[in-house]
């Protein structure tokens, strides 16, 4: 192998990934023609999820951060949506993205700021105390926020006006629409975080993620570096905010609770955070496993604390993880 | 001039409970190094558990001096629950990255959060009934508890005993020993495995304790266990984690700042709290004692 | 060994009077330090001499309490690491330290994307940076890793990692690369591989080796010169015949005779 071969990196991998996403994306993309609106409308709160563990997962993962404060960010991104269509008289989708979306990064920027100062303990309890602290606002301050009954967000139209929903079965197409909408965007999501942590700042994060010290010596910011896969991780987890209350049409101080954050915790190692999939599948799955466990117990915190401490006893790999070490396996055999 | 005495008494008090957390939390941290996010939540189970406890005991029919012998049932019971966590929970996790620590005691605060809802529901559950049965006093002119004197006064009591038991006694000298190099307090002879469950069912019935004796005085809740925990941990921050002195200090200084802040600015309570410890943080990360690198 | 000519001698770095103090421990008790352009240079003593402390001294792991580094003229001592390292100083560690999650490819090209400043970029892909990568697979060649590019750095041979951690210094360009005991905790084979690549490394890419280490085979083997350290003080300074003539001094430190 001449070294100008081995220079030029293989197209190869690559062109297989694009396909496979390519793959996947298209049976995304037909759901709807197969399932009814329900299912729908669950498949994109699936997505959303997925988004939400995306974002959550760049601090996690790749820069060795772990935040128990994440609903922080979905809330706000929420609670922007609310706020826009209640002081604005807003409609638009894109409206929402526009001023939710700097707000959000604003948000995380400013706490982020704040957290990466602190080393592993003190920094997941500080973005505890921040998101307890946000909700307590929420829920204290009720004259704006709606208190404990929360804001109601009626339906967007979406793409700048141009496609709105009204008269009988306008429910069933504004799922349909809208799904097709999120899934947009999840796709753009995903392309962008997949090109972020595969650059060279994505190498930077693992290096600080693997051994700060060593980073440190190499010329690496690490305070820096840490910051802005803050920054980045709670705009996605915003975004995910800001997708998901026109959905559900409603936005609660619930959403920046802990036990949320502790939901977002877990759908991240439910698909395994140590590689890029693990969270979409990590979120998706878990969207369908909550919608059917809190028909069957209400003691929902329980089940997810148990299967949590099972997980990590047993699959911190996560489920991607587990998939690809039994992969491996078999793969091992065959060749034997 | 009376106002500010029952201030200050208020101020001891919540000292007095916060101590008992932080203390708890900064020992199992000193000696195990590790981090127990469900220790709140322990405080949260002292407090039901007593309450209960005292429920049952007066539907027994049993005659309120001896209801007080309750409280340290109630903490007692958070620390054999502890005795059972240890070793089931945490132990296989001492050798791996600390991120899998976090998980699984977040993991067994949720747990518990549901546990207790589970088991008590969701209205508040009340002792006062032990308030009660001491006198009301008259300090400066005011009526004020005593059951309050009392609940500084277990406070003070306990920071004593902790600080003879680590300090004066072999089973100190071996924790001590244990937290500062575990390997070879091991190589000595040391049986580390009991002094991490002893450790760790210490920190327990600190904060069972903790819950015990605050029930009294305010219902137990659901949700307080993840307060708690948030406000220990701004006391572990301002003091140092592993620092009993620290958790002392930082309880007493929270405390005060807290009352000071719900009597002029009660809707920024909490961020007064947080402003300190982010303060105490940039100058000294490590707290103002703490061993904590 | 080949020796600089008494007239092409320049020195590269030189430290005035430095003083470091741990308590009662004078770890670097007044250390008037040189090192020429070009040579390999070990740094010898017994444990404890002082020879970690002066290395993170000049590489700024430590703040010295007095005292002055010169990089060719140029006052670095309150400079930080980053400055240190934009200047040419690169080091690495006694335990091992490198990025296990990442390859042994992107462990190395770490290295060059922060040197050309580049480790903020997150729009594009590292893997497509063409520049970066055939800089990576000549310096993994050289070190006789080009075969295990994408093995993961915690799955590597001890022996390997140590050779990986020195390339990944060596990544860096530095003008005055510092290795911590680049072969203890390493079989006696992959000593000598260690070694003669680093050695090979030194004479072709122009760079000024100083090596702490303890195994005096390699040290007289490989050095063109060796300073000695005894409780933060400089006891022998020359080359490896000028050692071997102190005998006296060097075999009570050493405790046994010096190969010759």
């Amino acid at each position: 192998m001449t070294v100008d071969s081995r220079v030029v990196a293989p197209f190869g991998p690559l062109l297989k990934l694009a396909s496979l996403a390519a793959l996947v994306l298209l049976g995304l993309i037909l759901v709807p023609s197969f399932v009814g609106p329900y299912q729908t409308q669950l498949m994109t709160f699936g997505l959303i999820a997925a988004i939400a563990a995306l974002g959550f997962n760049l601090l996690l993962g790749y820069t060795g951060l772990l935040s128990f404060g994440h609903s922080a960010y979905f809330g706000i991104g929420a609670y922007a949506v609310a706020f826009t269509a209640k002081f604005f008289g807003a409609y638009s989708m894109e409206f929402y993205l526009l001023v939710g979306v700097p707000a959000v990064a604003i948000v995380s920027g400013l706490f982020g700021y704040i957290c990466v100062r602190h080393t592993k303990i003190f920094f997941g309890i500080l973005t505890l105390a921040i998101s307890q602290v946000i909700y307590s606002v929420a829920l204290k301050f009720y004259w704006v926020t709606g208190g404990s009954d929360g804001l109601r967000v009626p339906r967007p139209a979406l793409l700048f006006g141009s496609v709105s929903f009204s008269g009988p079965r306008s429910y069933e197409q504004f799922f349909t629409a809208y799904y097709y909408y999120v899934l947009a965007i999840f796709a753009v999501c995903v392309v962008l975080m997949w090109v972020i942590v595969h650059s060279p700042f994505g190498k930077a994060l693992q290096a600080i993620r693997d051994n700060e010290v060593r980073a440190r010596f190499l010329g690496v910011p690490i305070r820096r570096f840490r910051w802005i896969a803050f920054l980045v991780s709670g705009t996605f987890t915003g975004v995910a905010g800001i997708l998901w209350v026109p959905l559900n049409g409603l936005t609660t101080p619930e959403q920046l609770y802990w036990t949320f954050s502790g939901e977002i915790v877990f759908t991240a190692l439910l698909g395994g955070f140590r590689n890029f999939t693990g969270p979409l599948v990590g979120g998706l799955m878990f969207t369908y496993l909550k919608t059917y466990a809190v028909a069957w117990t209400e003691y929902w915190q329980l089940l997810l604390g148990v299967v949590l401490v099972g997980l990590v006893l047993v699959f911190p790999t996560g489920i991607v993880g587990a998939v690809s070490q039994a992969w491996r396996w078999v793969s091992r055999k065959r060749q034997t | 001039m009376a106002i500010l005495i029952i201030q200050i008494l208020n101020s001891l008090l919540y000292a007095s409970v916060l101590f008992l957390i932080a203390a708890g939390l900064s020992l199992i941290f000193g000696v195990m190094r590790i981090v127990n996010l469900a220790h709140g939540s322990l405080y949260a189970l002292g407090a039901y558990a007593t309450a209960w406890l005292i429920g049952r005991a007066i539907g027994l029919g049993v005659p309120s001096g001896w209801l007080f012998l309750l409280l340290p049932v109630g903490a007692f019971a958070v620390a054999v629950v502890g005795m059972i966590i240890e070793p089931l929970l945490l132990r296989p996790f001492y050798r791996r990255a600390e991120e899998y620590q976090l998980l699984v005691t977040f993991g067994l605060l949720q747990i518990l959060e549901d546990l207790m809802r589970m088991i008590w529901g969701g209205t508040p559950l009340s002792a006062d009934t032990l308030m009660d049965a001491l006198p009301i006093i008259k300090v400066g002119g005011l009526f004020y508890p005593a059951y309050n004197l009392v609940v500084i006064g277990i406070g003070v009591i306990a920071a004593i005993v902790l600080w003879a038991a680590i300090y004066h006694t072999k089973f100190g000298v071996m924790l001590r020993a244990t937290s500062q190099d575990r390997r070879m307090a091991s190589a000595l002879g040391l049986n580390v495995g009991m002094i991490y469950v002893m450790a760790f069912a210490i920190g327990c019935f600190m904060a069972g304790l903790g819950g015990a004796i605050v029930v009294p005085t305010q219902a137990a809740v659901l949700g307080m266990g993840v307060d708690a925990l948030v406000i220990a941990f701004v006391v572990v921050v301002i003091g140092g984690l592993g620092s009993l002195k620290g958790a002392l200090v930082g309880a007493v200084v929270v405390s005060f700042v807290r009352t000071a802040g719900i009597q002029f600015f009660p809707e920024l309570e909490l961020a007064v709290l947080y402003l300190i410890a982010a303060a105490v943080l940039l100058v000294r990360p490590t707290g103002l004692y703490g061993t904590a690198s | 060994m080949g020796q600089p000519k008494a007239a092409d001698v320049t020195v590269l770095l030189k430290t005035v009077d430095l003083r470091k103090q741990f308590g009662e421990t004078r770890a670097c008790d007044g250390l008037n330090f040189t090192v020429n352009k070009g040579e390999f240079l070990s740094l010898v003593g017994s444990n404890g001499a002082g020879k970690t402390t002066l290395v993170n001294l000049i590489s700024a792991h430590l703040q010295p309490d007095s005292g002055q580094i010169l990089l060719e003229d140029r006052d670095i001592t309150r400079a930080t690491v980053t400055e240190r390292i934009k200047a040419g100083i690169a080091r690495s560690f006694q335990l091992v330290n490198l990025f296990d999650g990442l390859s042994v490819f992107d462990n190395v090209a770490l290295a060059v994307f922060s040197r050309e400043g580049k480790t903020s970029k997150m729009a594009r892909l590292a893997d497509r940076d063409y520049e970066v990568r055939r800089e990576v697979l000549d310096i993994l060649g050289q070190f006789g890793m080009a075969a295990k590019t994408a093995v993961l750095a915690g799955g590597l041979a001890q022996g390997e990692r140590k050779l990986l951690d020195v390339a990944v210094a060596y990544a860096l360009r530095p003008r005055l690369l510092f290795l911590d005991e680049p072969t203890s905790g390493v079989s006696t084979a992959d000593k000598a591989q260690i070694m003669d690549t680093v050695s090979s490394v030194v004479r072709g890419g122009m760079v000024t080796a100083v090596v702490i280490e303890h195994d005096m085979d390699v040290v007289f083997r490989y050095s063109d010169r060796i300073v000695m350290m005894h409780e933060g003080a400089f006891l022998a300074d020359g080359t490896p015949d000028e050692i071997r003539a102190n005998q006296d001094v060097a075999s009570i430190l050493l405790g046994a005779p010096l190969p010759s």
